[in-house]
Order: structure tokens, then sequence, then C-alpha cells
């Protein structure tokens, strides 16, 4: 087990400083450029330039990778932060310390002061989803696994492909059509702020119910089939024919079992709660992760689009640990 | 006292095409503490019967008849509560698969103490001890320890020690046995057999052993059924039904496979033509009609056709006192003994380097198979066989020493680095039909892309000829070109694998177990083809396999291998009698034969194939030899001992006093 968490930690370091240098590159290839950006639309041409130059925006391109991740580590003050630029940008963590993504030029406040506000509200968002997901949808799946072409069956199966076809932001707008503008019972947008007369409760719900039809659906199809797959297997069998009640079989031989396939999908759904809800929080004008990376990428602002991958990027190779670590608990034969 | 009566019982299963009949009225008895027998090819209604017995017959099958009377209750209208407590208590099942039977994800220990915490309400704690002492009973090494085990950390035969020990937690009146050995090793088979029999004295539990393998229900069963198509045809005591077989398809089973002792120079075997009918095209009449040499019309295909016989031997065909015995088959015949050497192996090794240490797959093969032969290598899993098959074939290449092959060195050399027609003349039938076979293209498709790539071939025309050729070769007609392989029968399947083998006309064609997936009926004919192609193109086969009725049938000359290491060679004959390597000794004891008269003297290895990460220094094989002398086996690789007729012995035990054995075959089954 340490051992596989060892190898895997390794692993994770690798895969993030890959990506970083791919992200990275990517942007270098973009029409936005670290100095137009900062400088603003109006900038001189020749400001731009004198800009660049003092950034050494024409070295190669690994060179300044290494100063970029210089800066992240702390071991090299960022060069935005000189007042001797006259940009009127300043940190109040420093200009050298660990972690430091730079400014954003959208917002013209340090990434750090941005990044986090946002991935925590997001965070309570996914959370509550995933919370509602992951139970519903195991639910759906087993029952709807367990008797496959029963009128159970054949209702969870279209209601969950119902939800699934139907894109987000028509769910968004159909639900906050019946329950805000209709039944006036919910607010039709959630930005978190106090002053809109809601309960902040309340603002979750329509974002939530949106994720939760949306992703159910699929996640509640995979534990179905795994269900069914489980069931027809010779142990099924053995365990019936020793006598044991119905309920007794699936509770404990088929449920384990059914649940390592579908167990690296349910994680895979942190990753698109957390980075791929873009829709949902546009709709909903939700102050969070997916639409702030939405409007860096419209920007073009390339310190937020970094640092909101690597975090996003991150996450990714947590949840992956998580569902190894997950896989070797569930099934004794990964552990040899 | 009959501890089960089925009476007449009508299984059907409902499709989406109607009903069809699995049973149409199947009646059996058992006895109390007796050992019954079934045996039938697959699609004969032997599973349906079994599960039809605990009414676990899945959403379509359904009981439309007839009565299942087992200690009071009638089992086809038994409630669920009341099927419970017979499930698992008092009739109980070992399966066909261990491995599959078993829950990945649970211990053993778990998965055993369900059964007397289920049944006897035991605590958790005793129902734990309960299942320690019958692993003991099972002879699991280290009960205790396998309690917390994990199904894939045993090997093929403890998991069956696992399921058998299961089936007897709660000492179940009646056990029954779905194909219990098959696909065990010989050895491991034997032993399980024992056990089986052993905790039948123990606990006077009654069998029901359900199987294809002629020679294990010879040797199990006190009274044998013979199943076609759902019906019972044939039942007696054993000694009754293989000494004078009364319907013609028992006669049938019986002369399609090798008697004991025979070889393919005494007796050829004889197929049974066509294929066991599919339910929803059950004949009237006879069921076996369509495929009797005797049939009658107006007699035979009349209507349902009754049990009759005489008291004890009863037979399901009209014309059984007229039936004679099948006339005597013909012999195979060979122009002259083939001579030069066509494959020579020497000191053949091939090494793996895992994490753990270097496996010898292969260590030091020294043996030649000459043109126009059947060499045969037998051995248990592990012994490296396939590692050769694999080097041969250039799948893989040797770690050291030469393997020649009409002369050239192809040991160093993958297929990839071999000349096309290196290729084209070594090729392979393997085990299993289906998974040789794209199933997604036509037959022809299959075979014309070997006429293509092994034969050379490119004219279409030409290529189209050829696959025709191939096709009558295998005495298939040429529209089976057209058909995909789930069209064709397990026979017939395996028949365009040895057509494609020979699209390119092989010198050797390597036959790793070519019929053992097929049914009785059907290998016959598969070995006969086999037979009569090799004959025709003075091919030489290398036979790989673990059923030594058909080594000894096949092979001219026999490898014996165990752990990498050749153990025994010699022509055939001469392997099948004394003198004997003691592991050589110990398989032959171990094989089932059909004949219940047969008592071989019982040889048993003891324990487990020792790791190949770590053999023993001297003789590989002293971990397990029941013949041992002392330390020298264990520590000094054993001598050559050579006999007159050049039949090679590894082993410390002099010729004379290996000689000085008993045969374990009876001497007037090995002389023709």
């Amino acid at each position: 087990m340490v051992g596989l968490l060892l190898r895997r930690g390794a692993a994770l370091l690798l895969t993030l400083v890959a990506a970083s240098f791919l992200v990275f590159a990517l942007t270098q290839f973009s029409p936005a450029n670290v100095a137009r950006e900062t400088l603003g639309a109006y900038a001189l041409p020749e400001q731009v330039h004198i800009l660049s130059e003092k950034l050494h925006l024409q070295d190669p391109l690994v060179v300044r990778y290494v100063r970029w991740a210089e800066v992240l580590l702390g071991l090299r003050a960022d060069p935005l932060d000189d007042p001797a630029l006259g940009l009127h940008i300043h940190d109040p963590r420093g200009a050298r310390y660990f972690g430091n993504f730079g400014y954003s030029t959208l917002f013209h406040e340090p990434v750090n002061d941005i990044i986090w506000s946002r991935l925590a509200n997001t965070a309570v968002l996914a959370g509550i989803a995933f919370a509602v997901i992951v139970p519903l949808s195991m639910l759906l799946g087993i029952l709807a696994g367990m008797r496959p072409g029963s009128r159970l069956d054949r209702v969870l199966s279209i209601l969950s492909i119902t939800m699934t076809s139907m894109p987000e932001y028509a769910l968004g707008v159909i639900l906050a059509a019946i329950f805000a503008v209709w039944l006036k019972v919910l607010p039709g947008t959630s930005p978190l702020a106090k002053g809109t007369g809601w309960p902040l409760a309340s603002q979750f719900l329509l974002p939530v119910a949106v994720l939760a039809l949306y992703d159910s659906g699929y996640v509640a199809r995979m534990v179905r089939a795994s269900m069914i797959e489980v069931l027809g297997k010779p142990y099924i069998r053995t365990a019936l024919l020793k006598g044991l009640p119905r309920r007794r079989v699936i509770l404990r031989h088929a449920l384990r079992n059914a649940m390592i396939t579908p167990f690296t999908v349910i994680l895979l759904q942190i990753n698109w709660l957390i980075g791929g809800v873009v829709v949902t929080e546009t709709v909903f004008a939700y102050p969070g992760f997916g639409r702030m990376l939405l409007q860096a990428s419209l920007f073009g602002d390339i310190a937020l689009i970094e640092a909101a991958t690597l975090v996003a990027l991150f996450v990714a190779v947590v949840t992956q640990l998580l569902s190894d670590v997950g896989y070797w608990l569930l099934d004794p034969e990964a552990r040899g | 006292m009959a501890l089960l009566e089925i009476e007449d019982l009508r299984v059907e299963y409902r499709t989406l095409r109607g009903a069809v009949t699995a049973l149409p009225g199947f009646s059996l008895t058992i006895g109390e503490g007796e050992s019954v027998g079934l045996v039938g090819e697959s699609g004969c209604g032997k599973t349906t019967l079994l599960m039809a017995m605990l009414r676990h017959l899945g959403p379509a099958g359904v009981i439309t008849g007839g009565a299942i009377r087992f200690e009071g209750r009638d089992l086809a209208h038994a409630s669920e509560a009341d099927l419970a407590k017979v499930r698992g208590s008092r009739i109980a099942i070992v399966y066909q698969e261990p491995a599959s039977a078993l829950n990945p994800t649970m211990t053993i220990g778990a998965q055993l103490a369900e059964v007397p915490m289920q049944h006897q309400r035991l605590p958790r704690a005793a129902a734990l001890a309960r299942a320690a002492e019958v692993l003991a009973d099972v002879h699991m090494p280290d009960p205790r320890a396998a309690l917390s085990r994990y199904p894939h950390q045993l090997s093929g035969g403890q998991k069956q020690r696992v399921v058998i020990a299961m089936a007897l937690l709660a000492n179940p009146a009646l056990l029954l046995l779905d194909e219990p050995t098959t696909g065990l090793d010989v050895t491991v088979e034997a032993a399980v057999i024992d056990l089986i029999g052993e905790l039948r004295a123990k606990y006077r539990t009654a069998l029901l052993y359900i199987s294809h393998n002629l020679g294990l229900i010879a040797r199990v069963a006190d009274r044998v059924g013979v199943m076609y198509a759902g019906e019972l045809v044939e039942e007696a005591t054993a000694v009754e039904i293989f000494a004078a077989p009364r319907h013609p398809y028992t006669r049938g089973l019986l002369a399609a496979i090798p008697r004991p002792g025979a070889s393919k120079e005494t007796a050829a075997l004889l197929p049974i033509p066509g294929t066991v009918p599919s339910l929803a095209h059950r004949p009237p009449g006879c069921g076996f009609a369509p495929r009797c040499a005797h049939f009658s019309p107006g007699l035979c295909d009349a209507g349902p056709v009754a049990m009759a016989g005489t008291e004890g031997h009863r037979v399901r065909c009209l014309r059984w006192a007229e039936v004679t015995a099948a006339p005597a088959p013909p012999s195979f015949h060979r122009a002259a003994p083939p001579t030069a050497a066509l494959l020579e192996s020497r000191d053949l090794c091939k090494i793996y380097r895992l994490p753990a240490g270097a496996l010898k797959a292969n260590d030091g093969l020294d043996f030649a198979a000459l043109k126009g032969e059947v060499l045969a290598i037998v051995g248990e899993s592990g012994s490296g066989k396939s590692t050769f098959a694999r080097i041969l074939t250039g799948l893989e290449t040797a770690t050291s020493g030469s393997l020649r092959f009409a002369g050239a060195e192809i040991a160093n050399r993958t297929v990839h680095r071999r000349s096309a027609g290196e290729v084209a003349a070594i090729q392979m039938v393997f085990q299993n039909p289906d998974g040789t076979l794209n199933p997604s293209h036509a037959v022809g498709w299959a075979l014309g892309r070997a006429v293509r790539k092994l034969g050379g071939l490119r004219d279409r025309a030409k290529i189209a000829a050829r696959v025709e050729e191939l096709l009558a070769l295998v005495r298939l007609p040429a529209s089976a070109r057209h058909s995909r392989p789930r069209q064709l029968s397990g026979g017939q399947k395996q028949r365009i694998a040895i057509a494609r083998a020979f699209a390119g006309q092989p010198e050797i064609l390597v036959a790793d177990e070519p019929v053992s997936a097929l049914d009785v009926s059907v290998q016959a004919a598969v070995v006969n083809l086999l037979l009569a192609i090799q004959a025709e193109r003075g091919s030489t086969m290398v036979l790989i396999s673990h059923d030594l009725g058909l080594v000894r049938y096949l092979a001219d000359h026999v490898v014996v291998m165990y752990l990498g290491r050749v153990m025994e060679a010699g022509p055939s004959a001469a392997i099948f009698a004394p003198p004997y390597h003691p592991y050589t000794e110990a398989l032959l004891s171990a094989a089932p034969l059909p004949d219940p008269t047969h008592k071989p003297r019982r040889i048993r290895l003891e324990g487990e194939i020792p790791s190949p990460l770590n053999p023993p220094a001297g003789c590989r094989f002293a971990s397990r030899c029941p013949r041992k002398l002392g330390t020298v086996c264990e520590l000094t690789p054993p001598p050559l001992r050579e006999t007159a007729d050049g039949h090679l012995i590894f082993c410390h035990i002099p010729l004379e006093r290996l000689r000085a054995v008993t045969p374990v075959f009876a001497p007037e089954m090995v002389e023709p």
C-alpha cells in the first residue's frame, strides 16, 4: 500500500510538471501576449515592446518556462512586481513566495486572490451535487440492474437517457423557467450574494438539480450494466444455491463486485464537477471556478488560465490516485 | 429406499419464438449413499436437469410437469422458503469451473462460513471453526491460513477442494457434481475423485456425477445413465454399460474414444455422424434416429419410444435386441516407418527473467521428431509444453540451446525473422476453435487469407480454388466458405482451423489439445481427420495433450515433461509399459479409463507442483516422487538410463528396479 502510494505520488508529480510545461507552451501560441494583456488594449506598440524586453519574452521557451516555474516555487521574484515597471500592481504576500501564480490581467489582482475563493464556491456546489449524484445513481442502477427488463428497469432507463441527452443549458433554462419564473419559489440566479432577497441555501438548489439530473442518469447506467454483468457470474449462482436468501446474495456477493467497474467512473465525476460545469455556472451566474476559467480564456488572461489549468489537473490526478487506492481496496486480486 | 425420485420431469424454456422442450419427460431414482453417473454430450440437457432439481432455471426455464421427490418434498412445486432449506443444506453442488464458482472479493473463510451460518444458525466464529475442519477433511494444506485467503491466491486443485468443502459443510444427503474435474490436471483430477470417494464413505452422501468424460464416469459411478436430447436412453450398472452397451448412442460413444491401450495401428475410432438435435427441432419418435445406423423408417420415427430392456438394464430403443456390435474397425496403415529426423532439439532452454527470479520454463530439452510421425509431449500444467510450442512456432525465442528444423536453426528466430517458407512449414492448431476464428468474417475469407499469406498465392481464382481444396481436405462442403464461425459447430470450426494450418503445406503441425474442447462423438472425427491428412501429406505432428488415452492412440513417440525438463522419452508402446519413470507411472495411474473393472494401482502425488522459480536442485520430480530414494534425488541430477528400444529415462532408480513393477495398465490392454 505504501509502495503504491509512493509510486503513484511520484507519477503525480511528474504528470504535473509535464502538463504545466504543455500548458505554458500552448499559451505562447495563443494570440494573447503577456506584455500586451498587462498593458491593456490602448498601449502603444513601443510600450509593449519595452515591457517585452524587460520581461525577457524573447528568450527561448524552455528558459521562460524555468523562470515561470521558479516564480511559482518562490525561488525568484515575479518580474511584474518590479515597481520600476510602473504597472502599479502589488501582491500583499510579497513578490517571492511559494505558489506565486502571478497577476491576473483580467481582474488586475494577484491570481491567488481570485482563484481560491472561486474554487471554494465550486467545491461547495460540486460537493453537494456529488453527495446527491452518487447515492441516487447507485440506488437507481442497482435497482434497475437487479431485474433487467422489469418495468422499474425500463422506466429508469428511459428517464436516465432522457436526462443525459438533454444539454445542461436546456435543463438549466427549463428548470429556471418552471421554478423561478412560473412558480417563483426559487431564485433564477445564484450569485451567492446576500442582497438578492433569497436565502443562500436556496441559491444552490437549481444548479445542484441540473448537475444531478444530468449526471445521475449516466452513472446509474454504468452501475446498472455492471450489476447485470455481476449477477450473471457463476459465483452468484453458487451463493444462491448455497441456500442464501436473494437479499443477502445481492448485498454480500453482488454489490462489492458490481462496484469495481463503476468506481473509477464515479470518481471521474469529481473532475467534471470541478472543471467542467462551465455551462451550469454561467447559466446561473454562479461565481465558480468553471465560469472564471471561461472568462479568463475569452480575455486571454494567461496567468489565470495557467493557474486554473494546473489546479484542475491537480484535482484530476488526485482523483486518479483515489481511484487506484479504491480499486486496490475493492479488488483483492489487484493486491496480489 | 430411494433418496431422490425424479418422475416424468418436463422442463421447457420460454423463448421469443415460443416454448422449446429441454426435458420431455425425465425419470431417475437415486438411492441413499448411491453414486450415479450421467453421461451425454453438450446440449443433451444434463445441466438443465441439475438446475431443475434445485429450481434454478433462470427467468425462461419452467417446470411444466412431473415431480422431483426428495426427503418428503416435491422440489418441483416447493415454495421458495422450502427450497432455501434444501439448497446448500440437503442438496449441494460441486461446480465445473472452481475459479469462477468462488466470489473473487470474499475470503475463502467468509464464503465457507456462510453455509453453517445460514443453515445451522451458527455464530460466525463457530462457523469459521467448522469451515476449517471441513477444509482439513478435503486435505487443504494449512486450513486455518486458507480461511483468510482469496480465491486467486489458490491453485486450481485447491479451489476445487474449497468448492467441495463448501458443498460438504452442511452434510448434504445428495451431492451433485457438474463436470467436477474438467480443466484440472490428471493427477489433480485423480486426487479430487479420490477425495470425493473418501468423503462419500465418511458421510454416506449420495452422488450424482454429470460428465461427458466416459473414463471419469466409469471410475466413479455405481450406476450410469446415458442422456441424449433430454431423455435417458440407457440405464444400467457401470460394469454393464461399459461391457455390454445396448443403445446405439452408447455404443457410438464408446466406439468414438480409444479403448484402453488401443493405438492407431490396432483400431480406428468411429465418430457418430451428425450432431445433437436442437431443442426446437426434436425428431418425432426416437431422438437419436437421424444419427442412428440402425434406424428403421416407420418404426423408429412413429412416436415416442418408451424405456424397454430388462430389469436393471433399461434402454430406450425399439431395436436393441436386434442391434449387433459395430463391425470391426479398419486399422491405420503406414507405408514405411519414419526414420529421418525433421526436428531436433538440443539442450534447449527458455528462461524468463522475472522480478522474483529466473524462471526456467524449458531446461535442457533434448529430443527429436521424425519426419511423418506423431510426437506427443505430455505433462501437467507448468511442465513447459506450451513454452516449447511457442519457441517451435516462433512466437518466442529460446534463451540458449538449439532447435533445428530440416537442418536450419530456428530457436533464435521469431516468426518475423523466419522465411515465409519456414513460417508456412510449421503451423499450429489450437485447443479452442472459437478463439481462433474471427467471428466477423466468413470462413472463406479466413482461409483465403491463410492461402495468400502461407501459400503465397495472389490470383483470386487460384485462391478460391485452393480454399475449396482445403475445405475438401477437411471433409467440409465447398459451400462452407460462406458460413460465419457462429453458424458452425465446434467440430466444424476445428476442421476450419486444421484447414487453415494446411493452407501452406506444413511439414510440422503443432496440435495443442486439438480435441479436448470438442464433444466425444466429434473428437473421433477430428482425430481421424488429423491422422488421414497427416498420412496423406507425410507431415509431422507435435501433439500436446494431457489425455493419455489419446496420446497412446495417436503418438509414435512420447516425451514426458515435468517442471521444464524431460523425465522420459521413447516409443509410445515403451512409455506405456514398464520400465516407467515414477512420474509417468503416477500419470498413468491417474488417467481415467472407460472401463469400470479396471482398478489401476493407486499412485497419488502429494502436494502441489513446486514453483518453477525455485525447482529442486537434483531431480525436478524429487519433492513429489513416491519412489524417492533419498537425498541423492534431491541433490544430484538423475542419470540417463536407456533401454535397447530407444527408451530414455532420467532417474536414480536402476532400470531393473523400474522394470520390476506391475504395469499400471493390465498387460492384455497394452499388447494389441
